[in-house]
């Protein structure tokens, strides 16, 4: 029996981290912004730990593990750029990052329904509810900041 | 007992200045008919017998603070003005004599001080009264431009012509609106914020407008619009003389205003005196006198927090049928603090675990709680959530709206309330809702223009941010000091292509910076409003003339508008008013029949003492409690936010906010928010649609007769984060290295809560450090840099282009100059 459940399971396992590691570049890059002073790595701590409590389903679900497909995977986030039209175009690659994320936990959540996984189930309640925050916030961020990026700055 | 009467304030009136305060004057509690008369609403108290309705029995004091030399017989006037030493709105007279201040003198019949005065309004720092007039040394009297590089003197035309010119010139590029920004400070009036927040929405049509208050009563603020739906603290000063316990959250070392203090203390050696809880660190007289001091560890107050509310629901101490019919959220904040025993706290905490039990024990038995929150909550790490938590814990209990019951604000700038409530300070004016588009389309006809509904409002860090990028161009400082109290200021207006506007009493150094410095009248040289941290309205008159031609700021915004021919849809003038009074009214047309109603508040009603808001023609009084009968500013269309996350600030939309109120499940809180979550995945939106349908006519949307409730909000407690991610401007980190100033963990040094906190002189030229940032509020959590010596010198009539400090740092001059204070260097320029 083959599942590609746990393909799955490590996409978003390997979303989750990627977007830690986006979200403490994109800080890295933009040192003066005052909105992503503690958030930032607040988030990005989440993502790790979201990533942990994904990691024994991972290896539950592995043991019915068929051979990786082509393409599972695609990068989103390749480096962040500077500048103000660069911190839009960062928070907008983080969204779709997040997106990502967001879309894997609901779609591992009717797979969770399917098999009757109870305890991934609560997994994807809380850390869905949590990626589900962060798009918020980037949201919140991106709509304050569009206006003059797009219209005002130099 | 003897001891406190013959130190009333403890160290604190020893350590400033060497002035004291008056005698004590102990007090008990109200009878339980007065008690009663004061639950009642203004019209019927009116009926009652003098004696029993005629409020506090806490005894008057009349403080009087004089020139030496001087006595009250030599005063020719008195003019009625207000504290301009912090958001307390103590109500005062000054002293005039031969066209000049001599000295200030409490108001006896004032329902705020009842005569008292903290010692500091007269000997007290540059910014006191002692310098209103032609005699305040330092003044500056006539405007500046810059030419040259350098600062020189000019006329009003030029000065106001050049401000003008750059302004249409940066308006006529495209989104010419994000290149002007203003950033206010907490000194002016009421009728000059609502001018400037008028020029500001309606004329520019920027969204770039803040204040100072955002660095010291913005997480107040917060968290009293996340709880109760609209900004405005619910308690009043008299619940003070009601109430059987009193909790100070986050006492400073000055324990809020002075003169609330002495209120609390009269009321501890009186008869029937309420217990005292005191939240913060050791040494302050608020903690000498508490009968449970909790001093926890900084950064950790969230967790003290959920602890007592924890110990209150576990035991059973709170009002059920309040919480079930005025309340939303509690499943979820029982869920939350469940993981806060009062053993955990304890250890987060650092304090004993018995401390943190007998304060619950308090709280859970109090008849009346009166709560004072402080600048060790409002500027400490997780402010708001911190801060919503006192709110749960009166909410719980069910202890707003009635006499001792009830929850107020210490801290801020004097005219905070002005600046919040105008929409200077990024509010949208009138506490209104950017995110409501019915508010705003109010205000658009209010005004008559067309308003973008982009909101909200650029927070004061980003304008800066705009500033430094280049895409503000314009920049207009009124009143506030941000090279030394905002990170990095100094070095964004040093900025060649930013044209920066400062208008202030005396050449700061952010005035140093200026392309235009604009020479602005004080209080006391000039009419207006200031509303304190009660809500109390006080007017404040003109005592002497501005020195040399120094206006008020009034005047100024006034010219601004008329130069710059500001019109409405039909081409009438956007702004109509012209004076202080008619100004006035002109906000109390935009406040009408919002939570802070001014219509029945008018200039001469005032000028008979204090009233508070709201108050509409109708009623003989103000309002002295908000939320009586656990009636929230929370419905949908009447709140001025629709929530965010405590964590992230991110904002909720009208939907979860619907669905919070009126929902079975209680608000998504993004720690264990798997209701909407799960709700969200099977697509369910019953809220939208009951909404629509009551949009067309089908039926309510909500069931009828349903009060909106106030929230419970939970907060899980955060570890506080240490690094420093700011860049200084020029600031060393402490000796110990750490960048979060000079207290352990993530704390919290305000640098511009007016003269009170004393921090102001350890700052110079944008180095305060950020060691945290509140996100809902979008305050930066500041310490002070080390001081750095200040130095007097000496620029008559020619001004330095930058600061003085720079070239005297670097050539090593400062080190002879140490330690002068500065107002003394400030009065020597």
């Amino acid at each position: 029996m083959s599942m590609h459940l746990a393909h799955y399971l490590g996409l978003l396992h390997r979303s989750q981290h990627e977007l830690a590691d986006a979200l403490r570049a994109v800080r890295r890059a933009h040192p003066d912004e005052p909105d992503l002073t503690g958030v930032c790595e607040r988030l990005a701590v989440q993502c790790g730990n979201n990533a942990r409590r994904l990691e024994p389903f991972v290896r539950r679900y592995s043991a019915h593990l068929s051979e990786e497909p082509e393409r599972m995977h695609s990068a989103l986030f390749s480096g962040a750029r500077r500048g103000s039209l660069g911190l839009l175009r960062d928070l907008h690659d983080l969204y779709l990052l997040a997106t990502q994320c967001e879309i894997s936990w609901t779609l591992i959540a009717q797979a969770a329904e399917g098999v009757g996984d109870e305890e991934l189930l609560d997994v994807v309640r809380h850390c869905g509810a949590e990626t589900a925050a962060h798009l918020l916030w980037l949201r919140t961020l991106m709509r304050q900041i569009a206006p003059q990026t797009l219209i005002v700055a130099p | 007992m003897l001891d406190r009467i013959a130190a009333p304030n403890g160290s604190r009136s020893g350590s400033r200045s060497g002035s004291r305060s008056g005698p004590r004057t102990p007090y008990g509690p109200p009878g339980s008919v007065e008690r009663l008369a004061a639950a009642l609403p203004g019209r019927l108290r009116d009926a009652l017998p003098t004696e029993i309705r005629s409020g506090s029995p806490w005894p008057v004091r009349v403080d009087v603070l004089l020139d030496d030399g001087i006595t009250e017989d030599d005063v020719e006037s008195w003019v009625p003005a207000v504290s301009m030493l912090h958001s307390g709105g103590d109500a005062l007279e000054l002293a005039v004599r031969d066209g000049r201040v001599v000295g200030v003198r409490g108001r006896a019949a004032d329902r705020v001080n009842h005569g008292r005065l903290d010692p500091q309004e007269w000997q007290g720092r540059w910014q006191g009264w002692r310098h209103a007039g032609q005699d305040g040394a330092g003044r500056l009297t006539r405007p500046l431009v810059r030419e040259h590089g350098r600062l020189v003197e000019t006329t009003w035309d030029v000065a106001m012509d050049r401000v003008a010119a750059r302004s249409r010139e940066l308006l006529a590029r495209p989104g010419g609106w994000g290149r002007v920004g203003f950033h206010t400070g907490g000194r002016l009036f009421l009728e000059e914020y609502y001018t400037l927040a008028v020029i500001g929405r309606a004329g520019i049509g920027t969204p770039h407008m803040d204040c100072d208050t955002r660095l010291s009563t913005a997480a107040a603020s917060a968290a009293l619009m996340e709880s109760f739906g609209t900004d405005g603290p619910p308690g009043s000063y008299g619940d003070l003389d009601h109430c059987d316990a009193i909790a100070m959250w986050g006492c400073d070392p000055n324990c809020g205003p002075p003169v609330l203090w002495e209120r609390v203390l009269d009321r501890r050696l009186g008869p029937g005196p309420p217990a005292l809880i005191a939240v913060g660190p050791e040494g302050t007289p608020a903690a000498r006198e508490a009968d449970v001091h909790v001093a926890v560890r900084h950064g950790t107050n969230v967790a003290l927090m959920n602890a007592l509310l924890h110990e209150l629901i576990a035991n059973g101490w709170y009002d059920e049928a309040y919480v079930a019919n005025h309340t939303a959220g509690f499943d979820e904040l029982c869920r939350a603090v469940d993981a806060y025993p009062a053993r955990r706290a304890a250890e987060i905490c650092g304090v004993p675990v018995t401390l943190i039990e007998q304060a619950a024990e308090i709280l859970g038995a109090a008849e009346r709680l009166a709560s004072v929150v402080a600048g060790g909550f409002h500027l400490a790490w997780q402010a708001t959530a911190a801060t919503c938590q006192v709110n749960n814990v009166h909410l719980l209990r069910g202890m707003l709206g009635r006499p001792g019951a009830g929850v107020l604000h210490a801290g801020g700038p004097p005219s905070a309330r002005g600046a919040l409530e105008t929409g200077a300070a990024g509010g949208l004016p009138g506490l209104r809702n950017w995110a409501n588009p019915r508010h705003v389309r109010e205000l658009a006809a209010l005004w008559n223009v067309d308003l973008p509904h982009w909101g909200p409002a650029t927070h004061a860090m980003r304008i800066f941010r705009y500033a430094e990028e280049g895409s503000i161009g314009l920049l207009w400082i009124s009143g506030a000091d941000p090279a030394r109290s905002l990170p990095g200021a100094g070095r964004i207006l040093r900025r060649k292509d930013l044209f920066v506007v400062v208008q202030d009493l005396f050449l700061t150094d952010t005035a140093r910076l200026a392309d235009v410095v604009l020479p602005a009248a004080g209080w006391g040289e000039k009419v207006g409003t200031v509303t304190g941290a009660d809500r109390t309205v006080h007017i404040s008159g003109k005592a002497v003339e501005p020195p040399g031609e120094a206006r008020p700021d009034l005047d100024v915004f006034l010219d601004y508008a008329r130069r710059m021919d500001f019109r409405d849809r039909d081409g009438a003038p956007l702004i109509g008013w012209h004076d202080p009074r008619s100004a006035f009214e002109a906000w109390q047309a935009c406040s009408r029949g919002r939570p802070c109603d001014y219509t029945g508040i008018t200039y001469e009603r005032l000028r008979r003492g204090g009233i508070q808001w709201p108050c509409t023609p109708s009623s003989s009084h103000g309002t002295e409690r908000l939320y009586a009968g656990g009636r929230f500013n929370t419905d949908p269309d009447a709140c001025q936010t629709y929530g965010h996350d405590l964590v992230t600030g991110a904002e909720y939309g009208e939907e979860p906010y619907l669905r919070a109120q009126y929902g079975e499940e209680p608000y998504r809180r993004a720690q264990s928010g798997e209701e909407p979550y799960r709700r969200a995945q099977s697509g369910e939106e019953p809220y939208r649609r009951a909404r629509s349908g009551a949009e067309h006519g089908s039926g309510p949307y909500r069931a009828p007769g349903r009060q909106a409730r106030a929230f419970l909000r939970a907060a899980e407690y955060e570890h506080p984060q240490h690094a420093a991610t700011m860049s200084l401007d020029g600031a060393a980190p402490s000796p110990d290295g750490h960048l979060d100033g000079r207290v352990n963990g993530g704390s919290h040094l305000n640098v511009l809560n007016g003269g009170a906190d004393g921090v102001v002189d350890g700052v110079v030229d944008g180095a305060p450090v950020v060691t945290g940032w509140d996100a809902v509020a979008r305050q930066p959590l500041l310490a002070p840099a080390p001081p750095v010596a200040p130095v007097a010198v000496d620029v008559g009539g020619v001004y330095s282009a930058a600061s003085p400090l720079d070239p005297l740092i670097q050539s090593g001059v400062a080190a002879t100059a140490g330690g002068c204070p500065v107002s003394e260097r400030l009065e020597e320029v």
